[in-house]
């Protein structure tokens, strides 16, 4: 068993009924002291989960200053802060997955099968990813060209990169 | 616009839908969460806000194709029975129906697609399918999402996916459900061990009604719970070899109780029968329980097939707001159970008893049309 933050061998097992399901996380020492585990008694695997914030509870670093909400981080778009975000553990618009970066890939370590989105992608992005896969195998192709000294080829992948790149901006 | 009755008035079309998996899946469900950019969620917007959303999104999904001549209301402009109806036919969330003006429900003609909008995301879109057919309610939905994309602009990251409120949903926004009918599993004291084993592959199960870890009627639903790391397809497809193996489990189950205990299985069935005939007073618990056993028999041959087609319609017929829809007043508790005990009664009327069991195959003497003179049995 690996640690859910780490990938180090896990030694601390937690289970808990949140929300009416069973939920586990497995932490190694070192993650465990860093999050306060050592009283599972008065800890909640939501705070872990959700709420482990930096300066928020279960972390021993966290010293929030006073007066400042959130440490100073607000979301520009809806005004969401940090501490907004450790009280109601969801967030304001889709543009608070930037402002808290840090904070959310803190949180979503251990809660799915994953980091990173692997599936269905909005049509517009996947025909701008298509175009940039495009331009990049044809300045490869490119690059051969030339070195190949095959400059006519050359000229008309070049022609072809020109496109691509108009439609792009 | 379509009206609320004339939506309710029909079966839904997973309702009448097959038969597959030996009974033991009810229905596939699939829902995506989705969020507008540059939008407040739902949740942390203000009025004016939202509103703004819903303006952007309503017109937006009333125009799809698929959608056409849908039932598209505000929350406010239903009455907290009609809420409870959408909810008890899981049309819209428990969530959702505490929600008024600036979050509506749109839901197709046949009750195959139902959108929420502005619940906790903008949009939560869900396709509803009869049996075990997760991967096709899956592709209709997904057209429908792409199909919205043409005209809104979702909330999207190349690393996290669709954005969602809060952070369980994130990636695909995809939350792939079944739900199962598993009395073979609960009668030989199989339910635990096999939910467990559900469990430790990263699937959520719970009973479908019952409080904490109680199971009424030995309905479960057994859903995902990652949505991110994983494409649609990848979760799909391990959620539906699951629920297949969990649906053998439960045949064989069923096969080796006939075999072993063939005169427990009749008692219970008889018992659940007979309650269910002539009861004058029942209660939901009661009812879901008896009529769990009652769709055993429909799949055992006790009774026509018709009959476990005849018990989903039951088991959603007989909640609360149902009941009180029926009656067109507020009920009392007691009234509800006298109503209850009547409604089932009167439908199961001309259902035959089980004294000798049936070729699946026989359906005569049988009709499920209503008694106009309901309790006279």
């Amino acid at each position: 068993m690996k640690c859910d933050f780490c990938e180090k061998k896990a030694t601390v097992f937690l289970t808990q009924l949140v929300d009416g399901q069973m939920k586990k996380v497995c932490l190694c020492d070192n993650c465990a002291k860093e999050r306060g585990v050592t009283d599972p008694t008065g800890f909640s695997l939501a705070d872990l989960l959700l709420g482990g914030l930096p300066g928020g509870p279960g972390t021993v670093a966290g010293h929030p200053s006073p007066g400042v909400p959130g440490n100073g981080k607000q979301c520009a778009t809806c005004t969401f802060t940090l501490d907004d975000l450790k009280r109601v553990r969801r967030f304001g618009c889709s543009d608070c997955y930037a402002t808290f970066g840090d904070e959310v890939a803190q949180m979503i370590r251990g809660m799915h099968k994953g980091t990173s989105h692997v599936g269905k992608v909005p049509e517009g992005l996947m025909a701008i990813q298509f175009r940039n896969q495009r331009i990049e195998e044809l300045r490869s192709r490119l690059d051969q060209a030339i070195a190949s000294e095959s400059y006519e080829e050359a000229a008309g992948i070049r022609d072809e990169i020109r496109n691509l790149d108009e439609v792009k901006h | 616009m379509m009206r609320f009755n004339t939506l309710i008035k029909h079966p839904a079309d997973w309702m009448t839908g097959g038969q597959g998996e030996h009974g033991a899946v009810i229905t596939s469900r699939i829902r995506l969460a989705r969020n507008l950019r540059r939008h407040p969620f739902p949740g942390w917007a203000k009025r004016d806000q939202r509103a703004a959303a819903l303006d952007l999104m309503r017109p937006a999904v009333e125009a799809l194709p698929a959608m056409k001549g849908a039932f598209s209301h505000e929350l406010g402009d239903l009455t907290s029975v009609q809420k409870q109806v959408l909810v008890e036919r899981h049309l819209i969330s428990r969530e959702h129906a505490a929600r008024g003006d600036g979050s509506a429900a749109v839901i197709e003609r046949r009750q195959t697609f139902s959108l929420m909008l502005n619940e906790e995301d903008h949009l939560r879109m869900q396709a509803i399918r009869p049996g075990l057919q997760l991967t096709a309610a899956f592709s209709a939905l997904s057209e429908l999402d792409t199909n919205l994309e043409e005209s809104l602009e979702f909330a999207f990251d190349p690393t996290l996916g669709y954005l969602t409120t809060c952070p369980t949903n994130l990636g695909t926004g995809l939350r792939a459900s079944a739900m199962l009918h598993l009395p073979g599993l609960v009668l030989s004291d199989q339910i635990g061990q096999v939910l467990q084993a559900v469990n430790k592959i990263g699937l959520a199960v719970r009973g479908l009604y019952g409080e904490g870890t109680e199971s009424l009627g030995n309905l479960y639903q057994i859903s995902n719970q990652s949505t991110l790391g994983e494409s649609e397809e990848t979760i799909i497809r391990r959620l539906e070899r699951v629920i297949s193996q969990v649906a053998n489990h439960e045949q064989n189950a069923r096969e080796k109780l006939l075999e072993d205990d063939p005169e427990m299985v009749s008692d219970k069935i008889g018992r659940a029968y007979g309650v269910l005939r002539y009861a004058h007073i029942i209660d939901s618990k009661e009812a879901l329980n008896h009529l769990s056993l009652l769709r055993l028999g429909g799949t055992l041959g006790y009774f026509p097939t018709k009959t476990v087609m005849l018990c989903d319609s039951l088991l959603m017929d007989i909640q609360p707001a149902h009941l009180q829809l029926h009656s067109g007043r507020k009920l009392s508790p007691e009234e509800r159970d006298s109503i209850r005990a009547e409604i089932v009664r009167s439908r199961l009327q001309s259902l035959e008893t089980p004294d000798n069991r049936m070729s699946s195959n026989d359906d005569k003497n049988f009709s499920d049309t209503p008694n106009p003179n309901p309790g006279d049995a």
